[in-house]
C-alpha cells in the first residue's frame, strides 16, 4: 500500500483549468507532461513548483493521449487521429494538425509499442457501435485501418481493452459487455495498407466477469499467457482482481476488492496498480512460467519461479508412473493443450489473410488435422475446424473424412455449418445428415449451438388463429370447395380443436428446424438421394413431413409464398422434399395410422399446388400472347419519319 | 449540331442464316465459320474479331464440316460430296474434290495436319493426303469391313423412357486413351478406348448434345445442346496436390435460344454458334490475363460488310439478299417537328423492285447507282448490270447484256458520284474502270495489282469529283488510284488492323479510314499525308469508351455543306465528328443523349467535344445523309429476326 507514503511531488493546475490528459514522463528528458484544456500542453520537471509558470504551448487541436515508452520520444495522438513525435510538435505548436478519423468516430483506447526498434502506435475508435483498429508504423509512416467484426454477439459493447505484441502480430484483447475476453490479431506488417481490412475476433475466455457491471470493468495483459482482468465475476457479488491463465483457461489468483474500483488498472515492473475506494492499491505480481503443472495448482507454491526452467508441453509426455485415471485426465488434458495450440496458430495463419496458395494450404490443413482425428479418437480440434471452414474455400471432395467424422461425434452444429459451406456434399452424407438431425434429442440439441439464422420465430404465430383459419383462401386462388375429396374435408372439419393446432404450432424444437433447414438448402440430385431416404424410420420420416407441411403453411400465410426470417427455405424446396420424402417411404407412412391425417392434408396440399402451377402456366401462355401484342405496338410500324438533333 | 429527319427504315427483311460450323486456328487466331446457306466466314479474333474474309454460298453446297490443315489452309466438306478448298488470298475457291461416297457428313483432320479424313453416307471413310496444292485420295476405310476392336453401345434410355433411336452427334479421342461422346439422349459419355467401357457419363440435358470441342491442351472442351446451353468441363485433380484427375462439369452458359450445331475451343474461349444465328465467343477468365475488353463476352450477329446501298437523288434503297434483290423507295413528308417527334407520312415507302438471281449462287455484292438509273450486282459466275428506266409511277428494267469476259466475278462495286463510271473490284486483284452513257457501256481500264500479290480488294471509295479511287484488301495498305491519268497515286501505309470501312470526302479530297481497332485516319490525298487533324486525334488517342466498341464501323459519308463533319456508324451507334471542336478525351462524357438545358452558352461550349453521338436507332445496318437535313437509318430489329426462326424447345417455367 502507498497510502501512508508521501508522494514525491504534486502539482496544481489554475481554478477552472481542467486536466484533459494523463501526465507522462518523457523518459529520454526526465520531464513531466500534462495536457489541460484539451490543447495546452504543460512540461516540467521535478524542480519546478508551479504549473503555472512551467513551458507552456497551446495547440491547434485537442489531444487525446500523450503516449511513453522508455527509450523513444514521447507521442501525442490527437483526438482526430492524427500523431506527432513531441520535439517535432514542440518545433511549431500551431502547426496545422490533419483529421485521419471521420466525423462522429470517436478514440476509445490507444497503445505505444516498440516493436524491433520501432515505435508502433495502435489507437481504437469507434462509431455507432463498429469498432476500428489503427496501426501507425513509425519506420514507414504507414497507417493501417481495421474494421473490427464483433462476429455472432453484434449488440455487444466493448468495455476495455489490453494489447500485446509478439514478433508478427499485436494480439488486442477486448472485454465485451457480455463478460467474455475476445482476442483480435492484427498483423504488424499490413499486407495491403491501401484496403480497408477486417478483423474477426475470436473467444479467448468466457464470462470472466459478469455481463451486468457496467462500471470498474478493466483488463490488462501482463505477458503473452497471462490477463488481470478488474471486475465482479458474478452479478451480486463483490469487485475483484482476478488473473487468468489464458493458455490453459485457468483462474491463477484472485482478490476482493470490497470497496469498489474505478475501472482502472495498469501493470508496470512486476507491479499492478489499482483504484481500491479511494486509495492507490499496489499488488506486486510476477507471472510465472505458463505450465499445465502450474495450471493445475500441482506447481509446489514457495518454489522459485526463475528456476523453474520445464519447457512447455513436455512434462506431460512421461507420467508413466501415475495411476490410470490420472493419465486419461492428463491425456485429455494434453489434447485440449494441443487443441488450444493449433487453435491459436490457426487463427494468427487465418489472420495473415489470402496467400496465393491459400486454398491447397487449408486444404492440407484440414486433411493433416483430420489424420490426427482419425489417429486419436479423443483428438477433436473443433473450433479450428469450424474456422477452417468459415474461409469458404473448403468443399466436401477437398476433405470427405471431415463430415464423416462430425457424424460420428454426431456434432450437429459442424454438420449445418458444412451443410451450409460446401457445394458439393454426396446425396448419402446429406441423408447420414438428415438422420442424425431427426434423431437427436432435444436435451442434447439445448447444449449445441447451432446458427439459427434460417429459423424465424414461429412461436408467436400460434396466436394469429385468425390467420390460420385464412389460409386456405390464400393458396393463390385455390379454393377448397372444389376439392374432390369432400369426405375428407369433413372429417377433418369434425376434429377437435387441438388437431388444427397441431398443424399450426412447429412440430420441432427451433434448433431442430434449423437444422432441417440447412438439409432443404443442400443441393442434390433425386436419383441419388431416394434410396437413403428409404432407410430413415418412419417415425422419423414423419416427423419431418409434419415439419415441412407446417413450412407450408406458414408459407401460404403471405401472398409471396415466401418464409420470413434470413435465408429461409424457398416453397419449391420444401415441395420438393415433401415430393422426395413420399416417394421414398409412402409404403410405409401410408400404414401408420397417425400419419393418416398428414397424409390427407398433404393430399390436399399437392393438389392444391399442381391446380396453381396449371393456373401459373396458364398466364404464362397469357402474358407471352400479352407481350407479342405489347411488341406490335412498340413497333410503330416499318417505317417512319422521325426528326433528331444531336447535341 | 444539327437537326435532321430520320427515315427509320425496318422493312429490310433480312434473316442470317444459321451457323452450321466453326474451326478455330490457332496459329493466326482465325475462326473460320460456315452457314446453313454454304456462305463461309473467317473472322480475325486477333483484329478485334472482325469478319474478314468470306466466301459466297451455294444452294446445293450444304456445308457439314469444316477444319484448318497444313497450318492456314481451310478445308470444308458437304452434303453435295465435295472436299473444297478456300483461297484465304484470292477470295475464291481453289478447287472442289469429289470423294465418290455421296454426302458428307464430318471430316477431321490428322494431328499432324498433313492428312484429312472424311465420312461419307454410304458408310465409307477416305483417308486424303494433303499436298502443297491440291488434296490425293489416299485410302478407303469401308463399313465393317476392318473388325471393330470394340463396340460400345450408348445406353438408348433417357429418363426412363426409351427413345426410339440414340445418335452419337460427336466424338473426342484424346491422346490418353479417353473417348468421349455426345449423343442425343443428352449424354455426355467418358470410354476407355482400350477396354472398350463407359468409365463415367454426365446426363446434361434434356433434348440432344449436338457439339463437342476439345482444347488443345486436352484439359477442358465444350460441349453444346439443343436447348443452346453451352457446357465447359474441366480436368481438375480429385483433391488438391492430388496427380489423379477427373473430369468435372464446370460452368454452364446459356447465349443462345436455340440448337447449339457447333462449338469451338480456342485457349481463351468458348466459341459456340448454332440456328439462331449468333456467334458467341466467351473468354474463360481464368484464362484471360489482362483485363481489357477481349475479356467481354462477344455475340456476332451481323455481317462486318454492307448490304445496303442507296440512291441519294431518287431516294431508293436497294437491299442485299441471299439470293434476290429489293428496291424501295421511300416516302415523304411535309411537316416538321421536334427532337424525337414521329412526323404524319404523306406518302409511304414503296417496295418498287423484287430482283430473283438465277441458279443456286449468292450474291456477293451489289449497288445502286447514285442517280437510280442502274444496279449492278455479282455472284461468283456472272456479272449483272441492268438500267432501270422511271416513267412516272412506272417502272421498267432492262438488263445489259453482253457483259466482258473478265466482269465474271465481283468482290465489290461501286458507282461514281454522277453515275458515269463503274467501279469494279474483280477477285482476279484487278480494278475494272467501265464507262456508262446512254444504254451502253465501254471498258476504260484496269489497274492490274501488284505484280506477285493476288490480294483481292474488297472496299472501294470514289471521290464525288471521280477523280479518285481508293481500294482496300484485307491486309495491304489502302491504294488511291488517279482515276484521270489512270495510274497508281500514292499507297496509305499498311496498318495493323484491316480496314472496315472508308470514303474519300468531296473538295479537300481527303480519305477517312476506319479500321477494326476503332482507329479512324484520314489521310490527304493530293498531299499523300496524313491531315493535321488526324495526326492531332492519333497524339491524343481516342476516348477509352470509343476503343472499347464492339462492332466495326461499316460507313462512313460527308456533309455536303459542313466539310468539318464526318458522320460514320456501327451497328449500335451513329456518330458525327466535328473536327472543328476539341477532342474529348477520358475524364468527358463521350455519349451525352441530354440537350443542355438551363446551362449558359459558355458551359456548353466548354463542355462540347468532336464527337456527337445517337444511338437511338439499332441494330443499325445502314445510314447515309440523302440531303443536307435527312438522314435515312436501316434497322433490323433482333426480335424480328427470331420471329423468322423455328421455335425453340420449349421450357416448362413452372411445375414439373
Amino acid at each position: 500500500m502507498v497510502s501512508d507514503q508521501k508522494p514525491l511531488g504534486s502539482w496544481s493546475v489554475k481554478q477552472g483549468q481542467i486536466i484533459t490528459c494523463p501526465a507522462v514522463c518523457n523518459f529520454q528528458t526526465r520531464e513531466y507532461i500534462v495536457v489541460h484544456d484539451n490543447k495546452v500542453l504543460r512540461i516540467w520537471n521535478n524542480e519546478d513548483v508551479n504549473l503555472d509558470k512551467v513551458f507552456k504551448a497551446t495547440l491547434s487541436a485537442e489531444v487525446y493521449r500523450i503516449l511513453s515508452v522508455q527509450g523513444t520520444e514521447p507521442l501525442v495522438l490527437f483526438k482526430e487521429g492524427a500523431v506527432r513525435g513531441l520535439e517535432a510538435l514542440l518545433a511549431d505548436p500551431q502547426q496545422k494538425i490533419e483529421t485521419v478519423i471521420s466525423d462522429e468516430e470517436v478514440i476509445k483506447w490507444t497503445k505505444f509499442f516498440i516493436v524491433f526498434r520501432h515505435p508502433v502506435l495502435i489507437f481504437i475508435t469507434e462509431k455507432h457501435g463498429n469498432y476500428f483498429a489503427y496501426v501507425q508504423m513509425f519506420n514507414s509512416r504507414i497507417l493501417t485501418k481495421y474494421t473490427l467484426l464483433l462476429g455472432q454477439d453484434e449488440n455487444s459493447v466493448i468495455e476495455s481493452f489490453t494489447a500485446s505484441v509478439d514478433r508478427k502480430f499485436i494480439s488486442l484483447m477486448s472485454l465485451s459487455s457480455d463478460g467474455c475476453i475476445y482476442e483480435t490479431l492484427i498483423p504488424i506488417r499490413p499486407t495491403d495498407p491501401e484496403k480497408n481490412q477486417t478483423l474477426v475476433r475470436s473467444l479467448l475466455l468466457k464470462a470472466v466477469v459478469s455481463g451486468n457491471t457496467r462500471n470498474g470493468v478493466a483488463l490488462t495483459a501482463l505477458d503473452q499467457d497471462h490477463i488481470a482482468v478488474l471486475g465482479s465475476p458474478q452479478a451480486a457479488s463483490k469487485e475483484c482482481l482476478s488473473v487468468w491463465n489464458i493458455k490453459f483457461q485457468t483462474l491463477q489468483t484472485s482478490k476482493e476488492l470490497p470497496q469498489g474500483t474505478s475501472g482502472q488498472l495498469w501493470y508496470y515492473g512486476e507491479n499492478l496498480f489499482m483504484l481500491h475506494g479511494k486509495s492507490l492499491t499496489v499488488i506486486p505480481y510476477k507471472c510465472e512460467v505458463s505450465s499445465l503443472a502450474g495450471a493445475l495448482g500441482k506447481l509446489k507454491h514457495g518454489q522459485d519461479p526463475g528456476t523453474h526452467v520445464m519447457p512447455r508441453f513436455v512434462n506431460w509426455e512421461t507420467p508413466q508412473g501415475c495411476g490410470l485415471g490420472f493419465q486419461n485426465s492428463e491425456q485429455s488434458r494434453r489434447i485440449e493443450d494441443s487443441e488450444k495450440h493449433i487453435e491459436v496458430e490457426v487463427r494468427k495463419f487465418l489472420a495473415l489473410k489470402q496467400t496465393p496458395d491459400f486454398h491447397t494450404v487449408i486444404g492440407d490443413t484440414v486433411t493433416g488435422l483430420l489424420e490426427r482425428c482419425k489417429a486419436e479418437p479423443s483428438f477433436y480440434p473443433r473450433n479450428c475446424l469450424v474456422q477452417l471452414i468459415q474461409t469458404h474455400v473448403l468443399s466436401y471432395s477437398l476433405c470427405p473424412d471431415l463430415m464423416e467424422i462430425a457424424l460420428i461425434k454426431k456434432d450437429v452444429q459442424l454438420l449445418q455449418l458444412c451443410l451450409q459451406q460446401f457445394p458439393d456434399i454426396p446425396e448419402s452424407v446429406t441423408c447420414a445428415c438428415l438422420k442424425i438431425f431427426l434423431s437427436i434429442g432435444d436435451d442434447s440439441l439445448q447444449e449445441t449451438d447451432v446458427s439459427m439464422e434460417s429459423v424465424f420465430d414461429y412461436s408467436n404465430s400460434v396466436h394469429d388463429e385468425k390467420m390460420e383459419e385464412q389460409t386456405e383462401i390464400l393458396q393463390n386462388g385455390f379454393s377448397p370447395e372444389e376439392d374432390k375429396c369432400s369426405n375428407c374435408d369433413q372429417e377433418l372439419n369434425k376434429k377437435p380443436q387441438d388437431e388444427t393446432k397441431e398443424s399450426t404450432s412447429c412440430p420441432v424444437v427451433p434448433k431442430r428446424a434449423a437444422l432441417l433447414n440447412a438439409i432443404l438448402h443442400s443441393a442434390y440430385s433425386e436419383t441419388f438421394l431416394l434410396p437413403h431416404l428409404k432407410d430413415i424410420p418412419a417415425q422419423h420420416i414423419t416427423l419431418f413431413l409434419k415439419y415441412l407441411y407446417f413450412l407450408y403453411l406458414k408459407c401460404s400465410e403471405n401472398a409471396t409464398m415466401t418464409l420470413p426470417g434470413i435465408n429461409p427455405p424457398t416453397l419449391n424446396q420444401i415441395m420438393d422434399w415433401i415430393c422426395l420424402l413420399l416417394d421414398a417411404n409412402f409404403t410405409v407412412v401410408v400404414m401408420m395410422p397417425e400419419a393418416k391425417r398428414l397424409l390427407i392434408n398433404l393430399y390436399k396440399l399437392v393438389k392444391s399446388q399442381i391446380s396453381v402451377y396449371s393456373e401459373l402456366n396458364k398466364i404464362e401462355v397469357s402474358f407471352r400472347e400479352l407481350q407479342k401484342l405489347n411488341q406490335e405496338k412498340n413497333n410503330r410500324g416499318l417505317y417512319s419519319i422521325e426528326v433528331l438533333e444531336l447535341f | 449540331m444539327g437537326e435532321f429527319k430520320v427515315h427509320r427504315v425496318r422493312f429490310f427483311n433480312y434473316v442470317p442464316s444459321g451457323i452450321r460450323c466453326v474451326a478455330y486456328n490457332n496459329q493466326s487466331n482465325r475462326l473460320a465459320v460456315s452457314r446453313t446457306d454454304g456462305t463461309v466466314e473467317v473472322y480475325n479474333l486477333s483484329a478485334n474479331y472482325f469478319q474478314e474474309k468470306f466466301f459466297p454460298g451455294h444452294e446445293s453446297r450444304a456445308t457439314e464440316a469444316l477444319c484448318w490443315a497444313e497450318g492456314q489452309r481451310l478445308f470444308s466438306a458437304g452434303l453435295n460430296g465435295e472436299i473444297m478448298e478456300y483461297d484465304l488470298q484470292a477470295l475464291n475457291i481453289k478447287y472442289a474434290v469429289d470423294v465418290f461416297g455421296g454426302p458428307i457428313w464430318s471430316m477431321a483432320v490428322s494431328p499432324s495436319g498433313s492428312q484429312l479424313l472424311v465420312g461419307c453416307e454410304d458408310g465409307s471413310v477416305k483417308l486424303f493426303q494433303i499436298t502443297p496444292d491440291k488434296i490425293q485420295f489416299e485410302r478407303n476405310f469401308d463399313r465393317q469391313k476392318r473388325s471393330a476392336i470394340h463396340k460400345m453401345i450408348v445406353d438408348r434410355q433417357h429418363m426412363g423412357v426409351s427413345k426410339r433411336k440414340c445418335i452419337v452427334w460427336g466424338v473426342a479421342f484424346l491422346s490418353d486413351g479417353t473417348v468421349i461422346s455426345v449423343d442425343s439422349a443428352g449424354k455426355v459419355q467418358f470410354w476407355d478406348s482400350a477396354t472398350g467401357t463407359l468409365v463415367k457419363s454426365h446426363l446434361i440435358a434434356n433434348a440432344d448434345v449436338q457439339s463437342i470441342a476439345v482444347a488443345e491442351q486436352e484439359d477442358s472442351f465444350v460441349v453444346g445442346t439443343a436447348e443452346g446451353t453451352v457446357f465447359h468441363f474441366q480436368l481438375v485433380p480429385v483433391t488438391s496436390n492430388s496427380s489423379e484427375k477427373q473430369w468435372v462439369r464446370t460452368k454452364p452458359f446459356q447465349h443462345h435460344t436455340h440448337d447449339v450445331r457447333t462449338v469451338a475451343h480456342s485457349p481463351t474461349a468458348l466459341i459456340s454458334g448454332g440456328t439462331d444465328t449468333h456467334l458467341v465467343i466467351r473468354p474463360l477468365m481464368e484464362k484471360v490475363e489482362v483485363k481489357n475488353y477481349d475479356a467481354a463476352l462477344r455475340k456476332i450477329t451481323f455481317p462486318h460488310r454492307r448490304l445496303i446501298s442507296c440512291s441519294k437523288k431518287r431516294q431508293l434503297l436497294l437491299f442485299q439478299f441471299a439470293h434476290h434483290l429489293e428496291l424501295w423507295r421511300l416516302g415523304s413528308t411535309v411537316a416538321t417537328g421536334k427532337n424525337g417527334d414521329t412526323l404524319p407520312l404523306s406518302k409511304n415507302a414503296d417496295h418498287l423492285l423484287h430482283l430473283k438471281t438465277k441458279g443456286p449462287e449468292n450474291i456477293i455484292c451489289s449497288c445502286i447507282s447514285p442517280c437510280g438509273s442502274w444496279i449492278a450486282y455479282s455472284t461468283v459466275s456472272r456479272f449483272f448490270l441492268y438500267r432501270l428506266n422511271y416513267e412516272h409511277d412506272n417502272i421498267s428494267l432492262k438488263r445489259v447484256s453482253k457483259m466482258p469476259p473478265f466482269l465474271r466475278c465481283a468482290l465489290q462495286i461501286l458507282f461514281s458520284e454522277d453515275s458515269t463510271k463503274l467501279f469494279v473490284a474483280s477477285n482476279q486483284g484487278a480494278l475494272h474502270i467501265v464507262q456508262l452513257s446512254g444504254g451502253s457501256f465501254k471498258h476504260l481500264h484496269a489497274f492490274q495489282p501488284q505484280s506477285g500479290t493476288v490480294e483481292a480488294m474488297c472496299l472501294l471509295a470514289v471521290s464525288s469529283d471521280g477523280n479518285w479511287l481508293a481500294a482496300s484488301g484485307t491486309s495491304a495498305g489502302v491504294h488511291v488510284y488517279n482515276v484521270k491519268q489512270l495510274k497508281l497515286h500514292c499507297t496509305v501505309p499498311a496498318y495493323n488492323f484491316p480496314v472496315t470501312a472508308m470514303a474519300i470526302a468531296p473538295n479537300t479530297n481527303n480519305l477517312v479510314i476506319a479500321h477494326s481497332d476503332q482507329q479512324v485516319f484520314e489521310y490527304s490525298i493530293p498531299d499523300k499525308q496524313y491531315t493535321d487533324w488526324s495526326r492531332t486525334v492519333q497524339k491524343q488517342g481516342f476516348h477509352h469508351l470509343w476503343l472499347q466498341r464492339d462492332t466495326p464501323i461499316t460507313h462512313i459519308s460527308f456533309h455536303p455543306k459542313r466539310p468539318m463533319h464526318i458522320l460514320l456508324h456501327d451497328a449500335y451507334m451513329f456518330c458525327i465528328i466535328d473536327k472543328s471542336l476539341p477532342l474529348p478525351n477520358d475524364k468527358t462524357l463521350l455519349y451525352n443523349p441530354f440537350p443542355p438545358t438551363n446551362e449558359s452558352d459558355v458551359v456548353r461550349r466548354r463542355t462540347a467535344h468532336a464527337f456527337k453521338i445517337s444511338k437511338i436507332y439499332k441494330p443499325l445496318l445502314f445510314m447515309d445523309l440523302l440531303d443536307e437535313r435527312t438522314l435515312v437509318a436501316v434497322e433490323r430489329p433482333l426480335d424480328d429476326i427470331i420471329a423468322q426462326l423455328p421455335p425453340p424447345i420449349k421450357k416448362k417455367k413452372f411445375g414439373t
